[in-house]
């Protein structure tokens, strides 16, 4: 909680770009992750006044690329044309993994080893794979194995259908291992630990939807690269929003997660996604030798950890400390971006930094609530439960989001800040430049 | 290694295990051909290896850069003045083969880039052939190209060891094999990457592997009694694309291997040498033979057009993602060339994607190669390519003012060394430039449709245009792979206004009743590959009326009142299912009528001489520089019948007399658009 190195130089958002998220629709997506990030990349370095070589280093957050994207971020520097000499590596933490990439390539150029970094995340899915089961690998390695007839006949005998069975690695990617709860009841128990009802919560999903129709009417997502097939379509919108998510219907959606008596559904929560987004990150040096014109400036970053079973209330622990560090208070922020993984997490974020028993047990020093985030400031142009999250890109698309709304709204202050699987919070701090 | 005997174009080595190594690297020229000189040599090699009691095998390779061997010096055929000449030059290349094979010692061929025609069978004399499995490899014997077959021992050696469907298949379509389809077919030993070239080579001379052998049902179909009927399917096939009596080459190799099948034995092949020996020599002297290699002097010549102008296109933008722009953005990126394609939406540019897809997955068949040219190919909505560009192609609607804005902006935003190309087929350069700050940037990039499978790119030069802009346009044009060919802006340029003659022609015919099929017939009877009506309809009669418009709005002349009345009715051609023909699932229905052979005749002449005619005007305007870029503009630009050597050179074959006599008849009875062009005077002192 010291200060700040002060003699670190300005690390810079120069530009930003990201594919239109696209909603998974029970089958494989036209692209993978890899094409997503090219996608939007290639766009997003056409525009710039320096070429791909220049680049110094592609961080890439990418939690499920597929078997033939092994460190993706090195095959999206190649197939970007940055040639032979400029390195790739692949981050992951989960829902923050293309927050993580970013405050990678802030720390790099903060401490003078870059001054070029394209950095952000994508994910494919969509595209996330069905494994076969422990039994069924044994069983194929048996096969192989077997060279005689005879062998191989008594291996086949040893077959069983429920091998065939797939593990389905979306869901389990989805699941806490640890505590034993998917995403979904870690957001049940955050609603249940503040009080959040159904209601609340569809009506805060309703809102997203609402925000992100009237931003794309406003054209407000002028960053978006449109995505083309080979199919001869081109994809030019984000497509999960729905005009017609009003709270009485999304009332109606049972619950998925605690099936029953729970409260958290589909339609109040993110929805499962394709999209990559990338930004270019630049120190003084390079602002000034590429004429750059940045939009925004990384100021500070926190990540923190807390109990997996409410992983939801991330946010409060990244931002709160953050804030501090800064001498700042909630009230200090313009625009916060905080990420909708389920609007019941949202909500409790904010109950939260409102509630005297737990802002003072969780939080040293603070004497009573932290405050409360005005809704005219959360979030404005909408989030991931009409979005999508998919989930290596969406801490790029929450920084990106943020610093093109302080521009618009010639702010100065944001954070844009997430729960992450697992149980942790990570917060960016950016200022308007 | 040892270096031995100074040769003018070999380097011979023995390496530390006895194998002798032969190095071809042909002084005076930057490729491999085989000369009289380079063959000399290797008698003196061969000569000298068959006495050397301590060598343990010998190797063939190259030392340039640029492939193995890519055949035959061409040019030793124009010199060739009788069939005995040839004959006895064809002999001397068989029997220095045939020493070669008939080596005691193990003998490699080791193949890196193009390994074609004489350099293939030189390969194929040797006992092994190793190949670098790289893009670059390429094998085939595509003499056929050339109105003649392999000569020295190709169709000989060939069908025992890839059987004779894949021989046959080799030699007839002249289709060159990458080294894994080589491999897989038994032309090569292997196929191995670089690193593992000498190791297989030495393989096989030290373990000498025994060599593949055709599946039965192949080595089946050289028994006597199986060969005429397989000769019947092979007939058949090559009669589909080209005809007897104006391609013998596929015919004679057929006719050469029904008469004697296979070789196996020593006296066999004797016969089959002196056979593939005597139907070169006949072929070679032929017209056929004489016209195709004056083609493909003629494609040297293009291909080396501007060859001292240093220009590389590292980023193509195109503007306009129509047919035209969107498949000229995706041949580009193909050629491994970075490109961005601008039109105003997204939608507008996402089918040129698509296409751009299926033509790199046809092309590239490798999922990784596809996807990086995929990847090369850019949607700019916003056209921030501009800026980057080394060439700016325009492609969009033609329309003066449009173009005249858009190259406004461009110039502004272009680097200053870009080249400013418009692909317009009607409005004259130096209109388009006027706006311009410096209008002698740009030069007219004009490519024909289907972009893919026309090698012609008319290079247009307006009264402004720098020739360094012209040179480097030539230059990009030949890096993608197509043929530049130099062009004056005006009305139709070259390709257009000498086709458009003839389509005009047609539609005469047609509109005095001659059947649809009868016209085509005729067209194809003289050897064009598709007939002038199925022609049109497959352009467009949209795009031929606004041709023939412009055309006649500058040329003179009028338009027929069918072509306007047909694009009224929306009878579009093969894109609306009716033209001049209905079409069903793409095909034309023909019907079958014939007309008396004198008036086919009549039918052909008129088609003919209106194109020629038309070409002779072209010369006398100076269209273009000589004769011979008219008569390459017509065969890579409309596939002019290529083994009558283009247009003028049709003419001259038929000589003055006869055309003037063809003129005369013709315009004594159709009038004045046939009288003789005085542009005729210029052919007879060339």
């Amino acid at each position: 909680m010291e200060n700040l190195n002060t003699t670190r130089g300005g690390v810079y958002i120069v530009d930003a770009s990201r594919t239109p998220f696209l909603k998974a629709r029970n089958k494989p997506g036209p692209f993978s992750a890899s094409d997503l990030a090219v996608a939007s990349g290639r766009d997003l370095l056409l525009r710039q006044p320096f070429s791909a070589e220049d680049i110094d280093d592609v961080i890439i957050g990418c939690t499920m690329a597929s078997a033939d994207e092994a460190n993706i971020a090195r095959i999206i520097a190649l197939r970007l044309g940055c040639g032979d000499q400029v390195p790739g590596w692949t981050v992951q933490r989960n829902c923050a993994s293309g927050m993580q990439a970013v405050d990678c390539a802030f720390q790099s150029i903060a401490d003078g080893r870059h001054d070029l970094v394209l950095a952000g995340g994508t994910e494919a899915m969509s595209r996330a794979p069905l494994l076969f089961k422990p039994a069924m690998a044994a069983w194929l390695g048996g096969m192989y194995a077997a060279r005689s007839l005879p062998a191989k006949l008594q291996q086949i005998v040893k077959f069983r259908p429920h091998f065939l069975t797939p593990i389905i690695a979306l869901l389990r990617g989805l699941t806490d291992p640890v505590v034993g709860l998917n995403m979904g009841q870690t957001a049940e128990n955050v609603a249940y630990r503040f009080g959040i009802t159904r209601q609340a919560m569809d009506e805060f999903a309703a809102e997203s939807h609402q925000r992100v129709l009237t931003a794309q009417t406003h054209d407000h997502f002028a960053y978006i690269t449109p995505l083309f097939d080979t199919r001869g379509h081109a994809y030019q919108k984000d497509d999960g929003v729905r005009e017609d998510s009003t709270p009485e219907r999304l009332a109606k959606l049972r619950p998925v997660f605690d099936k029953k008596y729970g409260a958290v559904t589909a339609g109040n929560s993110s929805q499962i996604t394709d999209g990559a987004a990338l930004l270019i990150l630049a120190s003084e040096q390079a602002v000034k030798r590429y004429e750059l014109k940045p939009i925004a400036r990384i100021v500070d970053v926190h990540w923190a950890a807390l109990d997996p079973a409410e992983m939801g209330l991330g946010p409060v622990y990244a931002s709160t400390p953050l804030l501090q560090r800064h001498g700042l208070t909630l009230d200090d922020i313009d625009y916060w971006e905080i990420n909708e993984a389920f609007a019941a997490q949202v909500l409790g974020c904010l109950a939260a930094w409102q509630d005297d028993r737990y802002c003072e047990k969780h939080f040293g020093g603070l004497a009573g609530a932290y405050g409360a985030i005005k809704p005219e400031s959360l979030n404005i142009d909408g989030g991931a439960i009409a979005l999508g999250h998919p989930i290596g890109a969406s801490g790029a698309r929450l920084i990106m989001q943020l610093a093109h709304i302080l521009q618009r709204q010639e702010a100065k202050r944001g954070i844009a800040t997430l729960c992450i699987g697992g149980g942790q919070g990570g917060a960016v701090l950016i200022e308007r430049v | 290694m040892t270096n031995e005997d100074n040769y003018n174009n070999w380097q011979v080595e023995h390496d530390e295990d006895n194998i002798v190594w032969c190095g071809l690297d042909r002084e005076d020229s930057n490729v491999n051909s085989l000369n009289h000189p380079v063959l000399e040599e290797l008698q003196t090699i061969l000569n000298v290896v068959s006495q050397d009691k301590n060598g343990k095998g010998l190797v063939i390779y190259s030392l340039k850069k640029t492939g193995f061997i890519v055949g035959a010096d061409i040019e030793q055929f124009t010199k060739i003045n009788s069939e005995q000449e040839a004959f006895d030059l064809i002999r001397q290349g068989q029997m220095l083969f045939d020493q070669l094979a008939d080596l005691a010692i193990p003998t490699v061929a080791m193949i890196e880039g193009f390994c074609l025609g004489g350099g293939m069978e030189m390969a194929l004399a040797c006992d092994y052939r190793i190949a670098e499995d790289s893009v670059k490899t390429r094998l085939g014997l595509p003499e056929v190209m050339l109105g003649i077959h392999p000569g020295w021992g190709g169709t000989v050696r060939l069908p025992p060891l890839v059987g004779i469907p894949n021989a046959m298949d080799m030699m007839l379509t002249g289709r060159l094999l990458r080294a894994k389809a080589a491999a897989k077919m038994g032309v090569v030993t292997d196929a191995v990457p670089k690193r593992h070239l000498r190791t297989a080579v030495k393989h096989c001379i030290q373990q000498r592997p025994p060599h593949k052998q055709p599946p039965i049902w192949m080595r089946s179909l050289n028994r006597s009694f199986v060969r005429p009927w397989f000769a019947s399917v092979l007939t058949k096939k090559v009669a589909a694309k080209a005809q007897r009596e104006h391609y013998p080459a596929p015919y004679a190799m057929i006719d050469n291997w029904v008469n004697l099948g296979n070789c196996t034995n020593k006296s066999a092949r004797e016969k089959a040498m002196l056979t593939e020996a005597k139907s070169v020599a006949e072929l070679i002297v032929g017209d056929t033979a004489k016209n195709l290699v004056r083609v493909f002097f003629l494609r040297e010549r293009m291909k080396a057009m501007a060859k001292d102008t240093h220009f590389k296109a590292e980023h193509v933008h195109v503007v306009g993602a129509g047919i035209m722009g969107g498949d000229i953005a995706a041949w580009c990126a193909l050629r491994g060339i970075k490109v961005t394609l601008q039109d105003r939406s997204a939608d507008a540019i996402a089918p040129a994607i698509k296409r751009a897809s299926t033509l790199f997955k046809r092309r590239l068949k490798i999922r990784r190669e596809a996807q990086a040219a995929m990847d090369r190919l850019t949607p700019d909505p916003h056209g921030h390519g501009v800026a980057q560009a080394d060439v700016i192609i325009e492609a969009i609607f033609e329309n003066l003012e449009a173009k005249q804005d858009l190259f406004k902006d461009i110039e502004q935003r272009a680097r200053k060394d870009a080249v400013l190309a418009t692909n317009t087929s009607s409005i004259p350069l130096d209109e388009i430039n006027a706006v311009l700050e410096n209008p002698e940037r740009l030069v007219g990039i004009h490519f024909f449709n289907p972009v893919a499978k026309m090698p012609l790119v008319e290079v247009i030069h307006g009264e402004k245009s720098a020739q360094k802009f012209i040179n480097k346009a030539a230059r990009f044009v030949s890096q993608i792979d197509r043929l530049p060919l130099p062009v004056k802006s005006s009305p139709g340029f070259l390709v257009n206004r000498v086709l458009m003659a003839y389509l005009m022609e047609c539609v005469a015919l047609w509109e005095e009743g001659v059947p649809a099929s009868v016209i085509d017939q005729a067209a194809l009877a003289f050897g064009m590959p598709m007939g002038p009506i199925e022609l049109a309809d497959t352009v467009g009669l949209d795009i031929c009326l606004s041709v023939a418009e412009n055309l006649t709005s500058h040329l003179g002349g009028s338009v027929p009142s069918i072509l306007k009345d047909k694009v009224a009715k929306k009878q579009l051609g093969v894109k609306s299912g009716r033209g001049f023909y209905t079409y069903k699932n793409g095909k034309a229905v023909k019907d079958t009528k014939t007309v008396s052979k004198g008036k086919r005749k009549d039918i052909k002449r008129r088609l003919i001489m209106r194109l020629i005619n038309e070409a002779a005007a072209c010369l006398r305007e100076g269209i273009v520089s000589d004769a011979d870029m008219i008569d390459a503009g017509m065969i890579f630009g409309t596939g002019f019948a290529p083994f009558r050597g283009g247009p003028m050179q049709y003419a001259r074959t038929l000589g003055k007399e006869r055309l003037d006599e063809h003129f005369q008849q013709l315009s004594d009875v159709y009038g004045e658009r046939f009288k003789a062009d005085a542009g005729w005077e210029l052919l007879a002192d060339t």
